[in-house]
């Protein structure tokens, strides 16, 4: 894997050699005081400021206190979520610092390690630490539930249905029966795993971001198996709880975008401009309303990406692909960027956007291993059903 | 704390969290003679972190905010920047705080000017900031001079570079990888006591299960070669492949390894019907050196545009090192092969001795722990 995003890196490099590591613009002097530069994510007074830095004074007064440093780290991760701001992991890792290069950390560190391994998508690492911390201890639901989403997100589906069955006597009914469903509803078993999750949002002991989590789940297979009903209102479910969601507002503008609903993907992502994910979104949508706004957008996007490539890290090569397919218009590096991800993601998006690069460019050899994938996991997805037709089809 | 745990479960299930640009600093270092004109751009919310901009509290940073820190702002940056030429320290001083926007937001520009004692030739950067806040944090460093333009990138992993300067300076980029590549044979012990060792029978010869003085020179060296050989082929080839980020080998396994071929080296020598071909084993443990090798490389800071350039330098400096090692060696051995002492006290007892030195080393290595204070330069 080393490899082959040494060889991506010199294929882009060669592609688009960027100009960013130079300063953007003029550096300025300005003359009005009052000139606002930046907000921050919090303002001092807000109780999750507050909150955290309670924990970094108490952490600071007791350093090396595992305990402290694990609940402050699970703080930070807790937040790179909902403000989709990865700063935040970094935050997490440096606190859980002391533990970060043993090899055998105790096992609160360990799980933590292995949470921001995922994020930065180093998922075999990630599934060396959860495999450690299950060693010590096999009963923690935590581990196991995090290893059956990697699973899950690598197309490991027996393994990952294993993980998920490990669950059964540690947690609450509703989480482990959320874990199988999530894998039946992309191995074969959509209408199964809706009936299973309808069921579990009706029971009362259903906490709001666990009704987040299972309704986005049903709007997303309701939308592959093209009930747009149904997913509409699930979607509609999982925003009213009103715990910001990034993952959610991404796959609901997803779901519009399908749906050529594309004014509302604007109303809905019009103030989500700092996350790449979302605002990638909006510029579909501004591109097929043709918003003056649009310009600026890519603009943006492209030097985010390169700024991305700039650091030497590579976590959002889907989102990438996608900008490079639908925006850039470039089928043929598109493809490349499609290709990159699938060795490491295997959900429907990286299928859809590997098999519409492959289309796009006119390569549909590229396509087979998300085909084979398709068929050997018996995926419902109509659009990947009609995107497999048409290569067929021309491949005949 | 199992509460807490498992209030987060479902937040890690949620997939590919994308993002906003993480913490980046952006460096660009102007070389001229003994001075150099920096800019540096760090993230107004990476400071608010570290040293806290919003005076009002009111979640946003004004410009009014920004000048009113710019004191706090430059003592906690430049010492976070050790600039040296050759060995010494060059001193920074601000010369202008101003600001500027990159693609996720406001950035304070630090402008500064540093002066090196003598003018320089080979510049290392030395970047601690924000590290201990943010692990994920880095700095892209843009270095130019009058011909040409370097970059790097600073993380927690890599926090120091090395850069060559000056006209001609591929060529003193060379000599610089060369000598690093000498001094490491010469220093790094292990690596040494290896060669020495298999080469320690290459005087002699097995007849009839005795060792024998060879009847002449030309054997030994044909000897002497064919394993030098080997060793070199196979870890140039382990080097580059690691150097590439092809292959990957943890350092405590690759460490305990190489102490561990010593002993068996030395073993081979004590019961020479394990093996008459010693260049096989050369190559073998080669591979593995190899990659003790690269560690040191990556260490150094190697500059991303001449990656190659540099490898092959230090590669050609450890045989240039081993090389001499040899030609001092050889005749030596040679001229005392007839000695009954050659074999008893030198190829015996020589090693024996290195048989314990090296075992020492491998508990240390497999153990982590330092069982005498004097330890390998490795």
């Amino acid at each position: 894997m080393i490899g082959s995003r040494f060889i991506t890196v010199l294929i882009l490099g060669g592609l688009m050699s960027s100009q960013v590591l130079v300063a953007s613009g003029e550096p300025v002097r300005h003359s009005d005081d009052r000139q606002i530069l930046e907000r921050l994510t919090f303002n001092a007074t807000d109780p999750v400021a507050r909150e955290i830095r309670a924990l970094r004074s108490h952490l600071a007064k007791n350093s090396g206190h595992l305990e402290s440093a694990v609940h402050l780290a699970t703080r930070y991760i807790e937040l790179s979520r909902s403000e989709g701001d990865p700063r935040f992991l970094g935050q997490a890792q440096a606190v859980l610092a002391p533990w970060w290069q043993e090899p055998t950390p105790p096992p609160a560190a360990l799980l933590l390690r292995a949470t921001i391994k995922q994020n930065a998508h180093e998922f075999d690492s990630a599934l060396a630490d959860l495999d450690g911390v299950l060693g010590g201890q096999p009963t923690n639901a935590q581990a196991w539930l995090t290893k059956a989403s990697i699973l899950n997100v690598q197309a490991r589906y027996d393994e990952a249905r294993r993980a998920c069955q490990a669950l059964a006597r540690l947690t609450a009914r509703h989480v482990f029966l959320a874990c199988l469903a999530d894998i039946a509803g992309v191995t074969g078993e959509a209408a199964k795993s809706q009936v299973v999750l309808r069921e579990l949002l009706a029971h009362p002991g259903v906490s709001d971001s666990e009704r987040i989590w299972i309704s986005t789940m049903l709007a997303e297979i309701a939308a592959r198996t093209g009930d747009a009903q149904i997913a509409n209102r699930s979607f509609s479910e999982a925003l009213k709880t009103r715990l910001k969601n990034q993952y959610l507002l991404g796959a609901y503008a997803d779901f519009l975008l399908d749906q050529g609903r594309d004014e509302d993907v604007v109303h809905l992502l019009q103030h989500e401009t700092r996350a790449d994910g979302l605002l990638l979104r909006l510029a579909i949508a501004e591109q097929a309303l043709k918003r003056p706004s649009f310009q600026n957008h890519v603009a943006t996007l492209t030097a985010r990406f390169a700024a991305s490539r700039d650091r030497g890290t590579n976590v959002h090569v889907r989102e990438e692909a996608r900008f490079t397919l639908a925006l850039l218009r470039n089928p043929q590096q598109a493809l490349l960027l499609a290709q990159e991800n699938w060795k490491v993601q295997r959900e429907p998006a990286d299928a859809r956007i590997l098999l519409e690069s492959a289309l796009a460019a006119g390569n549909h050899a590229t396509a087979q291993p998300a085909l084979d994938w398709l068929s050997m996991n018996h995926v419902e997805d109509l659009h990947l059903q009609k995107l497999a037709t048409l290569i067929q089809k021309d491949t005949r | 704390m199992r509460r807490f745990i498992l209030a987060i479960m479902i937040i890690l299930l949620s997939q590919s969290a994308w993002a906003h640009k993480p913490s980046d600093s952006y460096l660009s270092l102007a070389v001229n003679k003994e001075r150099i004109s920096g800019q540096w751009d760090i993230a107004l919310r990476d400071l608010n972190d570290a040293i806290g901009l919003d005076i009002d509290d009111d979640g946003s940073i004004s410009w009014g905010e920004v000048r009113a820190k710019q004191a706090a702002i430059a003592s906690y940056a430049l010492p976070r920047l050790k600039l040296q030429s050759s060995e010494a320290i060059c001193s920074s001083v601000v010369t202008d705080q101003l600001v500027d926007h990159h693609t996720d937001g406001a950035y304070a520009v630090l402008q500064f000017i540093a002066t090196c004692p003598t003018e320089i030739h080979h510049l290392t950067v030395d970047y601690r900031l924000l590290f201990d806040l943010d692990a994920q944090h880095k700095g892209l460093l843009r270095l130019s001079e009058e011909t040409r333009t370097q970059t790097a990138i600073f993380s927690q992993e890599s926090p120091a570079h090395s850069f060559a300067m000056g006209e001609g300076s591929v060529w003193q980029e060379v000599r610089l990888y060369l000598r690093e590549g000498v001094w490491h044979i010469w220093l790094g012990f292990d690596h040494l006591l290896f060669l020495v060792t298999l080469l320690l029978p290459a005087v002699l010869i097995r007849q009839g299960g005795q060792w024998k003085a060879v009847p002449d020179f030309a054997i030994a060296l044909r000897e002497v070669v064919s394993i030098v050989t080997a060793f070199t082929v196979a870890h140039s080839l382990t080097l580059s492949l690691a150097i590439f980020g092809l292959v990957w080998l943890p350092s405590r396994l690759v460490e305990s390894a190489i102490a561990g071929s010593v002993v068996l080296a030395g073993i081979a020598n004590l019961y020479p019907r394990i093996t008459q071909r010693r260049w096989l084993m050369a190559f073998g443990f080669g591979l593995i050196h190899g990659f003790g090798f690269a560690a040191v490389l990556s260490d150094l800071g190697l500059p991303t545009d001449s990656l190659l350039l540099s490898l092959m330098s230090f590669n050609i400096g450890v045989e240039i090192g081993q090389l001499v090692i040899v030609v001092g060696l050889l005749p030596l051995a040679y001229a005392l092969r007839d000695s009954r002492s050659y074999q008893t006290l030198v190829l015996r007892a020589g090693s024996i001795a290195i048989i314990l030195v090296a075992l020492v080393w491998l508990a240390e290595r497999v153990l982590e722990i330092s069982l005498f204070s004097v330890r390998s330069f490795v």
